[in-house]
């Protein structure tokens, strides 16, 4: 790993010449994966490629009808941005939930979702306010769907020679909001045992009106649950629609047995952390 | 492979070293430039012990490529004394004996002071989430929390307000 070379470029093309010139090349942004990683012996790159000086891929700005973060951005700046927070407060909180401060000031939100763990906190809070992923390659830019970019533990949608730009999330409506909730055995410094988005639109008289449940580490991506958002859509959100969300969740999972948690244990929380983040995120929109 | 020369600021002085391009900057501290004072834990981002500034960020040092310091601004825990005049919160964990072995130490007080200049009046929650990534296999974290907060209240000319509540 010491010698393994390591370049900087200046420019979103000059990464992307750099990429596809070398299948084993790995981009580097904050490597709190990638350096375990290969320090663990788990990957052999042929060279770092830091994408930490491309100006288009670093910083938070809300222009026009979206809110764009580079995917260099590291989680304590995006969590700072107070704008972002007011905006989609449940992004907010899930890159505020990654790792300790130290690996809040590295970790970036391009490198949450490139890792493509199942459990990255960050893919279900992005999934339910409908981000897109922007990638760029030798053949210019195309948008992916942030719950179409993993496609399975540690495979992404990015093709040989891509490189993550930046993640676009439409500027919620009025009266929509959305919350992330995320279940661990302590209270920090742990990989999700359980997690949930929703983002949801209510309209004057308190009907939901549109929804969108995302929920990860119950299965091998993040995945985006219709039929919990059917049980909010028309709804006002109440017991009811929240104990056919919380069904519709523990329906959908497909969780592993581990240390952190039983296929039993994770069923039952999904639904309960989808019925939260849901009544959560009501709040939030009622108060818009 | 050839080493890389890298240019950069550390503790407000210009400094220039030789690395190896897949070097951590922990690595390149102690080995290169013989600033011994930051610790290495664990090499995997759990433990803090080797926690420095980075353009004015905490972060872990040992995720950190040393080349990608290039023309950036490095704080170290060899930076926090003013010569021989011990910083408040230096002085605070030697009056609360807030540690025993000291190997998690300076990792400790780099990362609260980052906490205080952002937060000069943390409460005993914030301080104990802020230094949550900073393990400590000696003290039973108490002792450090008091002398964090204890520092906070004598910058702040509050003195005798924090040393009571922080049980716990
Ligand atoms: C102590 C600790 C605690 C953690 N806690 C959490 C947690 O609570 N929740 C959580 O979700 N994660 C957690 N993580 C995992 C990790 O910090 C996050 O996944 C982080 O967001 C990864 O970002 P990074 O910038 O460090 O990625 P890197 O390690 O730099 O990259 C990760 C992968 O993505 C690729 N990549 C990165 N950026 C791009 C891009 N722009 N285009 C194409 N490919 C790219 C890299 O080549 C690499 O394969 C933790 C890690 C540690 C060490
Ligand atoms: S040595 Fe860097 S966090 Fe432990
Ligand atoms: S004093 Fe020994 S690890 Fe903290």
């Amino acid at each position: 790993m010491q010698s393994i070379p390591y370049q900087a470029p200046a420019s979103v093309s000059e990464a992307v010449a750099l990429l596809g010139s070398d299948a084993e090349a790995r981009v580097l942004a904050g490597g709190t994966d990638l350096l375990v990683q290969v320090r663990g012996g788990v990957r052999k790159p042929s060279a770092w490629i830091d994408v930490k000086r491309i100006p288009d891929l670093l910083g938070v700005s809300v222009e026009g009808d979206s809110i764009r973060i580079g995917a260099a951005t590291p989680a304590a700046v995006i969590f700072e941005h107070p704008e972002l927070q007011r905006l989609v407060p449940g992004v907010a909180e899930a890159t505020d939930l990654i790792g300790s401060t130290q690996i809040q000031g590295r970790a970036t939100l391009g490198g949450n979702l490139c890792n493509a763990s199942p459990a990255a906190d960050t893919t279900p809070a992005l999934i339910a306010v409908g981000a897109q992923c922007i990638v760029a390659g030798s053949g210019g830019e195309r948008e992916i769907a942030v719950e179409a970019f993993a496609t399975g533990p540690g495979q992404t949608a990015l093709a040989q020679g891509e490189l993550l730009v930046a993640v676009r999330i439409p500027k919620p409506a009025a009266r929509t909001a959305d919350a992330y909730l995320r279940l661990i055995p302590r209270t920090e410094m742990d990989i999700a045992v359980v997690g949930a988005g929703v983002a949801l639109t209510l309209g004057d008289d308190g009907t939901c009106t549109q929804a969108r449940v995302a929920i990860g580490a119950v299965a091998p991506t993040a995945l985006l649950l219709e039929e919990a958002a059917a049980a909010l859509v028309g709804s006002r959100v109440d017991d009811d629609a929240l104990a056919r969300v919380a069904a519709a969740a523990t329906a959908a999972a497909r969780p592993i047995d581990d240390k952190r948690g039983t296929i039993a244990y994770r069923r039952k929380v999904v639904g309960v952390l989808a019925k939260r983040a849901a009544a959560i995120a009501a709040n939030r929109a009622q108060e818009r | 492979m050839a080493r890389m020369h890298v240019e950069t600021t550390i503790n407000g002085e210009s400094a220039e070293f030789l690395c190896q391009p897949g070097e951590s900057l922990l690595d390149a501290l102690r080995n290169e430039l013989n600033l011994t004072g930051t610790k290495e834990g664990c090499n995997t981002g759990d433990c803090g012990a080797c926690s420095v500034m980075l353009d004015g960020r905490l972060v872990p040092s040992c995720m950190v490529l040393a080349p990608e310091v290039e023309g950036r601004s490095v704080g170290t825990i060899e930076g926090v004394a003013q010569g021989d005049e011990l910083h408040p919160l230096q002085q605070k964990f030697l009056e609360h004996a807030a540690l025993q072995c000291g190997i998690c130490t300076p990792g400790f007080i780099v990362a609260a002071k980052a906490l205080l200049e952002k937060n000069p009046d943390p409460t005993e929650e914030e301080a104990r989430y802020w230094l949550a990534g900073n393990l400590c296999r000696c003290t039973g974290y108490d002792k450090i929390i008091r002398a964090v907060l204890d520092t906070a209240a004598e910058m702040n000319g509050t003195n005798g307000a924090a040393t009571n509540g922080a049980a716990g």
